[in-house]
């Protein structure tokens, strides 16, 4: 009875939009690059820089706002990195994406010895306040992330942008036909992707903690990966499934269960994930010439 | 003859692709190097000599390449037969983890049976573990990049959070130490071998250094038999031929699911010896941190090697030594993340000259007759 009634509590609830935050962007950001035709698999890499640049910023300059701008900006910086070699270079997006993780955790930990001089764990900076909400405090980061959601909605649903965005991932000759340019679009949707990301480490650096530490993503970047696919690639589907693993975290965090072993509820997402795929609740089916570079004048 | 020819230019395309993506990784790095006011000439010499500048350094270089030629090899095969394999982190994780367990776990097993059956145990569950994205791919049409990637997590889950904590008995995070009957032969005591003692030059091995061991013979031999089987048999031709173009190997008669299964499934294996070495060869026990990100490194080293057996055997080498090497940097204050950052630009730069092979293939088929 303890169990359940920690479960159902209010502050669990309200927990886990915390938990979400990070989940939400990175998600949204996902269903950017996807929609475009570009497959994300760096998001993890793209949280993780901008972790690291969120904590730089607050520290160099005393402003953790700073800290967020740099987070951004570091997301933008990485995620152009990924749409130059891909989209128009036009490598393996998934080879490039592997690429810029690894690239990702070794300069976060480079930089932490360059730049701090410590090998783990930065000192700790000034961290973003925070603001009530049914007496729970959440940093501004998460409101943005909850703004956001329908925000990103519209844009894909109601606006000619969006429009052009889905029409390139579904079928970029025939956009192609009508004037759109198809890697352009591309690239822009990559980097909102890695702007979105990138504020995501800073909610985990600098909102929901103050300090930046090793390999601090965690694999948040491939659970809101999860999320997206989850969400069948639309802003409130990967929204709820966000809210669904950020309340599996926030579980995980404070209930003992009798029956599972905690370690294991960190799983649920990925189990949870790979059940959809495969058909069991309607199939779950990304946007057609997802993963696909476009060469122009070709079928 | 011609034919022949021809394969002489692709292999050398191939190298010679490789090889300039190694050289402007290693010239972008000194960017990096220079962050740290030492000079790229002295990280790289002290790379070098951490590397190769003794005969223990050498061996050692073999011992860190060897769970990356595995993982290489595993990313390899089905990347021929058309599919990403970014699993095999969770497949070395499951198949370390079963080997370290049946290595302590059965205490009165005699060593011929004991090692053999805890080889065999991890390489079956890795072999599971890659089987199944195989399985959901060929019947239930799902990526099996994403696929992968839920079962990297759901196998931390399941080995590293879970697992260890069962079976722990110190407040290591490590399953319990395997017995000596699961112990992989280490080339530093060579000399209490009765036959092997009596190679010439064994003693150069016996060395308390030296922590090579006999699983970098198993990942040679593993990728001559995917050499093989790739290249020489039936089920090679036909994972290749799906690789090529599926629906045309389906309409050939080729059963593209059963390729795709197999080649999953061999795949889990080969990383699930990554991880049984480890585990009984390196460390002794299932510990937090032995996977090292070998899954993701063998990327790289499988695109470094273009994607055959013989060309993963040299960038699981090459790789080795850059983590062999990376510590000899770490002792001249230059941080050894340098390397990881290094693999990155590798993988970025080959990923960005693949499209100047397409290039080159293109401009061969408009020429026509050369």
């Amino acid at each position: 009875m303890d169990t359940l009634k920690q479960i159902f509590s209010l502050s669990l609830f309200l927990a886990s939009f915390r938990f979400a935050t990070p989940l939400i962007l990175a998600a949204l950001g996902g269903i950017f690059s996807e929609r475009s035709g570009v497959v994300n698999i760096a998001l993890e890499g793209m949280i993780l820089i901008g972790a690291f640049a969120a904590v730089y910023g607050s520290a160099s300059t005393g402003n953790p706002w700073i800290g967020v701008l740099y987070s951004m900006i570091a997301g933008l910086v990485f995620a152009a990195i990924l749409a130059l070699v891909c989209v128009t270079f036009k490598a393996n997006q998934i080879v490039v994406g592997t690429g810029i993780n690894i690239f990702a955790s070794g300069i976060t930990i480079f930089l932490l010895q360059v730049l701090f001089g410590v090998k783990g764990t930065s000192p700790m900076v000034g961290r973003l306040p925070a603001y009530r909400f049914f007496g729970v405090r959440f940093n501004p980061i998460t409101y943005i992330a909850l703004i956001l959601v329908p925000v990103v909605w519209f844009i894909f649903f109601k606006t000619h942008w969006g429009l052009r965005i889905r029409s390139i991932g579904e079928h970029p000759a025939a956009a192609d036909t009508l004037g759109i340019s198809v890697n352009k679009w591309r690239f822009i949707s990559v980097l909102i992707s890695g702007v979105l990301a990138g504020l995501a480490g800073a909610h985990l650096s600098i909102g929901d903690g103050s300090a930046f530490v090793r390999e601090m993503s965690a694999g948040r970047g491939f659970i809101a990966l999860a999320a997206m696919i989850f969400g069948k690639w639309h802003p409130f589907g990967a929204f709820g499934a966000a809210m669904l693993f950020g309340f599996a975290e926030a579980i995980a965090v404070r209930v003992d269960f009798a029956f599972i072993p905690s370690e294991l509820i960190s799983a649920i997402p990925y189990v949870l994930t790979l059940v959809v795929l495969a058909g069991f609740f309607g199939k779950s089916i990304p946007p057609a010439a997802s993963g696909e570079p476009y060469y122009k004048g070709e079928k | 003859m011609n034919n022949y020819s021809d394969k002489i230019k692709s292999i050398l395309t191939d190298l010679g692709l490789s090889l300039l993506s190694i050289v402007v990784a290693l010239i972008v790095g000194t960017l990096f190097i220079f962050l740290t006011d030492k000079s790229p000439l002295d990280a790289y010499s002290a790379l070098y000599i951490g590397a190769f500048g003794n005969f223990s350094a050498i061996a050692n270089t073999l011992w860190r390449s060897t769970p990356l030629i595995l993982t290489g090899l595993a990313v390899a095969l089905p990347f021929r037969a058309g599919l990403f394999n970014i699993g095999a982190e969770g497949q070395l994780l499951m198949g370390g983890f079963t080997a370290g367990v049946v290595g302590f776990y059965f205490t009165s097993l005699p060593a011929f049976i004991h090692l053999p059956f805890a080889i065999i145990a991890g390489m079956f569950v890795g072999g599971l573990w890659g089987g199944l994205p195989g399985f959901l791919k060929a019947k239930m049409d799902v990526h099996e990049v994403i696929a992968t990637i839920m079962l990297n997590h759901i196998a931390i889950a399941l080995t590293i959070n879970y697992g260890i904590n069962i079976f722990r008995d110190t407040g290591r995070p490590a399953t319990p130490r395997i017995m000596d009957s699961a112990a992989m032969f280490n080339f530093k005591n060579i000399m209490d071998h009765p036959f092997l003692s009596k190679l010439p030059f064994a003693e150069l091995f016996a060395h308390p250094a030296i922590r090579l061991h006999i699983n970098f013979f198993l990942a040679l031999a593993a990728a001559v038999v995917l050499w093989y089987l790739l290249f020489k048999t039936t089920l090679g031709y036909e994972m290749r031929a799906v690789g090529f173009n599926p629906d045309g190997a389906e309409y050939g008669g080729i059963n593209a699911s059963k390729g795709i299964i197999t080649a999953m499934f061999i795949s889990g294996a080969v990383a699930g010896l990554a991880g049984v070495g480890e585990v009984l060869g390196t460390h002794f026990s299932f510990m937090q941190g032995m996977d090292a990100g070998y899954g993701f490194t063998g990327i790289a080293v499988a695109l470094i090697g273009q994607t055959h057996p013989i060309g993963v055997i040299l960038g699981g080498i090459l790789f080795g030594a850059l983590a062999q090497g990376g510590l000899e940097m770490q002792f001249s204050g230059i941080p050894s993340e340098i390397v990881m950052l290094i693999q990155a630009l590798v993988i970025f730069f080959v990923a960005a000259l693949q499209v100047f092979k397409v290039y080159l293939a293109k401009r061969k088929a408009k020429g026509g007759v050369e």
